[in-house]
């Protein structure tokens, strides 16, 4: 399969949204485009499949290179293994269920689909991407949409969010930057993470690039301290941005952590894996304490993300085989997860008005299509058997028990303990907003999901009890790839 | 006398439309309108000359020295100069000395080719002193402004000053060495205190006409009161000139060298990029700003010759370049925004999107290709140039040139940010734009967008310069 169509066809639907004349062929044209990339990433997805059961073990399939500039030895290489046609997948849901969510947007639609549609190519160039130059490019692509769209589309104090979120992203590529021309000057020259991953790079400066390149991703997924973007960025943005930022953007960086910093630099990874496991349980308490003092609905799902995402850190850090699994299930599980979350967030906000969980009440007797979603994605983001959260987080507390000693085992406990906490600020969060007496009387003239949102929603409870309910599949795409991962980590 | 032709074809062609516009000036004149068509054509002509007939030479006793590197950043320059009569044009035609006003551009210009070809330090200063003092001139062309007189004053006295220390470096220089021939110098070089206090002279007359901090202090007042077609001249393609030059020089006469001015590239790239940076965040008015910000540009430009060798000099030759059409394009919005309403101010951009989105497309296009935000050609361009810096492997250098990279991300977002998102009561009312406008900002838009993904123009400026 070319992998080329993956940028293409984001690329021309994006286009194509520019050309359009007016507001319905905008639309239409967006929704057409992010159905056709759900179709080609099923293609694909299938593919891979095919090709894995029928034998071929290649790390990476479908694999393209073209030189870009030559006597700088930059390619536009591609590939993809199971880790990134999950993500790939993940972006698809996103995409679809944003495209849908924003259905009813007034304000220059055209540029707005324009720049949405935009940031899910650069997601999918990231993803593909074997080239670190390349895939440095696709991370910095989505500057310019989540700038714009922040600060047009967005609300309250979405001008200081937006830059807030803007320079701080550059910190963190600024770090990469410098960590991927480390790596080009050490491997003589390369830029290829195919040809990184079999130079020997010594440990003195394997320890010096990791913590740029680690922090650096790091920045774009919310490693604690640096996740004070995170609360601003997602509550000011509109809908389907705050869907996108924490459903795709995040991960981004968590790939990145994992495919660039741990992967060519195992040995920095081990130097600094018990920091970054410190950083991650303070991250999941943090986050989940934090959350339980908020009342505005964004806030509480920006800061749950904080905490849901050190889980997938605190993954990475443990460096087992089935901890390094269980994070990136838990990245795709989150993206879909956040998602759904804002999306809800988003309907309900459209019709009351309000995110504060204390005006709310009752919505249930109103509004019993969101209201459900809304009990669905709660009781993923706690943890529900049967839902994709449980999974992703029993599997990294499984892959975190096999480090045998008194640190790692702590850390484990600690983060935990957090579903507790988490526990209880979901279900306050649905127990005042949509059980109880409806507290407004205008609430009573409520209109229940549109066929858009209904749709967007449907989408992406079928993603999350897709990973809940069969697991398997998405174990089987994720984990040859992490052997390799730590394959390269034990040194092999 | 047939190599003489073709090898200062460039030259030639100049030369001959600065008297083509004398002839216009003395006999019965000509209306703007048409002499700026028939300036656009000839210009667009001056720059396709450089395609044809590319060699490699010496002349005058080699004076004067080309190759097809030179010939292609001469090309660079011309275009320029071309876009800049398309952005400007609704300046131009309202000027009441347009064909002055295009004779000084050119002969500045010339200067500056001659300068890049110059293989002798007489001939060096000869040139430099050709392409500064007719800007000047330039810079006094709002004849009823006081700013533009003060600009030009300042202009004028701080290049007669960079002038003197430069010929007091050049005389140290043929003190040690006993020749003036740039193949000649280097054998002599060894760096004794003497040598390296030549240098400092010279490199400091380089700091003065690239505003190098510390001495950067007449730019921001110059590009304030200087009419924008001077300003974007002064800030583009008299600065792509001087680098261009700084690198022959540095990587060619002072060779021996390479330690001393290493270690003087790295400490001026710094503080040139800080300092350049910080004054750029509380600029109001949009030609300081952008003052501010192209001295920024040149501290980036100097991590890139930093990297020394055939890296260093494809790297800034291809920013250069990129930045030709990122800066033009922001100058030339600036530019119509000012000829039409008179409005210079960032605070009076706010709401500019509502009434004209187009501008504000193309003014977004040009900030972020200048702050170096992908999928503009600048990201790629200041990529190369860390890059270039990062041969040499220090990191603390490269991290302190991307740390830069925010600072000046921050300020070109204010820009960006109240144009496309503050509210404003009465924005600036929707502008016409006249067809030689569109189709230079067009041709702006479509370098900054595409310049990066076209990358054979890389590798061509890679074996040119190797």
């Amino acid at each position: 399969m070319n992998l080329l169509l993956l940028i293409g066809l984001p690329l021309l639907t994006a286009i194509a949204v520019l050309l359009s004349r007016n507001q319905q062929q905008v639309k239409w044209i967006a929704l057409l485009g992010s159905v056709a990339q759900l179709a080609l990433v099923f293609v694909l997805f299938f593919i891979f499949r095919n090709e894995r059961s029928g034998g071929n073990t290649t790390q990476m399939l479908f694999e393209q290179n073209y030189p870009l500039f030559k006597s700088l030895n930059i390619n536009f290489h591609f590939g993809v293994d199971g880790i990134s046609v999950a993500m790939i997948l993940l972006t698809a849901f996103v995409v679809i269920a944003g495209v849908l969510v924003s259905w009813n947007i007034e304000k220059m639609t055209k540029e707005f689909y324009f720049l949405l549609l935009l940031l899910g190519m650069g997601a999918y160039g990231f993803f593909i991407s074997l080239d670190l130059f390349i895939l440095f490019f696709f991370l910095e692509i989505s500057v310019i949409p989540k700038y714009l769209l922040i600060g047009i589309w967005g609300s309250g104090r979405k001008e200081y969010s937006a830059n807030k979120l803007a320079l701080m992203l550059m910190g963190g590529s600024a770090l990469i930057l410098v960590g991927i021309l480390g790596l080009y000057f050490a491997a003589g020259r390369s830029f290829d993470i195919m040809e990184l991953s079999k130079a020997t790079i010594s440990v003195s400066y394997q320890q010096v690039l990791f913590p740029l390149l680690f922090v650096g991703f790091g920045v774009f997924t919310a490693l604690f301290p640096l996740h004070t973007w995170v609360p601003d960025g997602h509550s000011s943005a509109p809908t389907a941005g705050s869907m996108f930022l924490a459903g795709i953007s995040m991960k981004l960086g968590g790939y990145g952590c994992l495919r660039v910093a741990t992967y060519l630099l195992p040995e920095g990874a081990k130097e600094y894996a018990n920091i970054i496991i410190i950083l991650s349980a303070i991250a999941i308490l943090y986050g989940a304490f934090a959350t339980m003092m908020q009342k505005d609905l964004k806030y509480i799902n920006a800061y749950s993300s904080v905490s849901h995402v050190g889980f997938s850190l605190l993954g990475i850090g443990m460096l087992t085989q089935t901890a390094i699994t269980g994070a990136l299930m838990q990245m795709v599980s989150h993206g879909l997860m956040t998602a759904l979350f804002f999306a809800v967030i988003g309907m309900i906000y459209d019709r009351t008005h309000t995110r504060m969980v204390d005006e709310m009440g009752g919505l249930m007797k109103k509004l019993p299509f969101i209201s459900t979603i809304f009990f669905i994605v709660g009781l993923c983001s706690l943890g529900l058997p049967g839902l994709s959260g449980f999974v992703a987080e029993m599997t990294i507390f499984m892959g975190s028990w096999e480090n045998a000693d008194t640190f790692h085992r702590v850390a484990t406990i600690a983060a935990a303990m957090s579903i507790v906490v988490t526990a209880v600020y979901i279900l306050r969060a649905i127990g005042n907003t949509v059980m109880g007496p409806i507290k407004n009387e205008s609430y009573l003239s409520l209109k229940d999901a549109a066929w858009n949102e209904r749709l967007a929603a449907i989408i992406l409870v079928v993603g999350i009890l897709a990973i809940g309910i069969a697991p398997s599949w998405l174990n089987d795409l994720l984990r040859p790839a992490a052997e390799e991962i730590m394959n390269r980590i034990a040194g092999k | 006398m047939n190599e003489f032709f073709i090898l200062m074809k460039q030259e030639l062609v100049l030369t001959a439309i600065i008297f083509l516009l004398l002839f216009i000036k003395i006999g019965k004149g000509m209306k703007n309108e048409s002499l700026l068509s028939l300036m656009q054509f000839l210009l667009l002509l001056n720059f396709g000359a450089g395609f044809f007939f590319n060699q490699s030479g010496w002349l005058f006793g080699d004076m004067y020295q080309t190759t097809p590197l030179i010939v292609f950043q001469k090309n660079i320059l011309s275009f320029g100069v071309y876009l800049i009569s398309l952005l400007c044009a609704d300046w131009l035609k309202k000027t009441e000395h347009m064909p002055e006003f295009f004779m000084l551009m050119l002969s500045a210009m010339l200067g500056m080719f001659l300068l890049i070809s110059s293989g002798n330090l007489l001939m060096f200063f000869l040139s430099l002193e050709l392409a500064t003092i007719p800007v000047a001139a330039m810079a006094n062309f709002d004849l009823h402004k006081k700013r533009s007189s003060e600009g030009a004053m300042k202009m004028i006295l701080s290049s007669a000053f960079s002038s003197g220390i430069l010929l007091f470096g050049i005389s140290l220089v043929y003190g040690i060495t006993g020749t003036l021939n740039f193949a000649l110098i280097p054998i002599q070089l060894d760096g004794s205190t003497l040598q390296i206090l030549a240098f400092v002279f010279l490199m400091a007359a380089f700091a003065f006409k690239l505003s190098i901090v510390p001495f950067h202090l007449w730019t921001a007042d110059v590009y304030e009161g200087s009419p924008i077609a001077t300003t974007s001249f002064l800030s583009v393609v008299s600065k792509g000139a001087i680098a261009f030059v700084l690198m022959t020089t540095l990587y060619k006469v002072f060779a021996p060298m390479q330690d001393v001015w290493y270690t003087m590239l790295v400490i001026l790239a710094i503080i040139t990029m800080v300092i350049g940076n910080l004054f750029a965040i509380r600029q109001q008015n949009i030609k300081r700003f952008l003052a501010f910000s192209s001295i920024a540009q040149v501290g980036f430009i100097l991590v890139g010759i930093s990297g020394g060798s055939a890296v260093g000099i494809t790297a800034v030759v291809y920013f250069v370049l990129i930045y030709v059409f990122s800066n033009l394009a922001a100058f030339g919005v600036a530019s119509i925004i000012a000829e039409q309403t008179g409005k210079e101010n960032i605070d009076d951009y706010k709401g500019l999107y509502k009434t004209n989105p187009f501008l504000c497309w193309i003014l977004a296009l040009a900030l972020f290709s200048l702050a170096g935000i992908p999928p503009t050609a600048g990201f790629f361009g200041k990529l190369f140039l860390l890059t270039a810096g990062a041969t040499k492997a220090s990191f603390t250098f490269i991290t302190i040139a991307a740390l830069n990279m925010i600072v000046s991300l921050y300020y070109y977002l204010r820009v960006i940010r109240a144009a496309f998102m503050d509210k404003n009561e009465n924005p600036i009312s929707t502008i016409k734009l006249g067809s030689s406008v569109k189709l230079g900002l067009i041709i702006c838009a479509a370098g900054i967008l595409l310049l990066g993904l076209l990358s054979w123009v890389y590798d061509y400026i890679h074996s040119l310069s190797l």
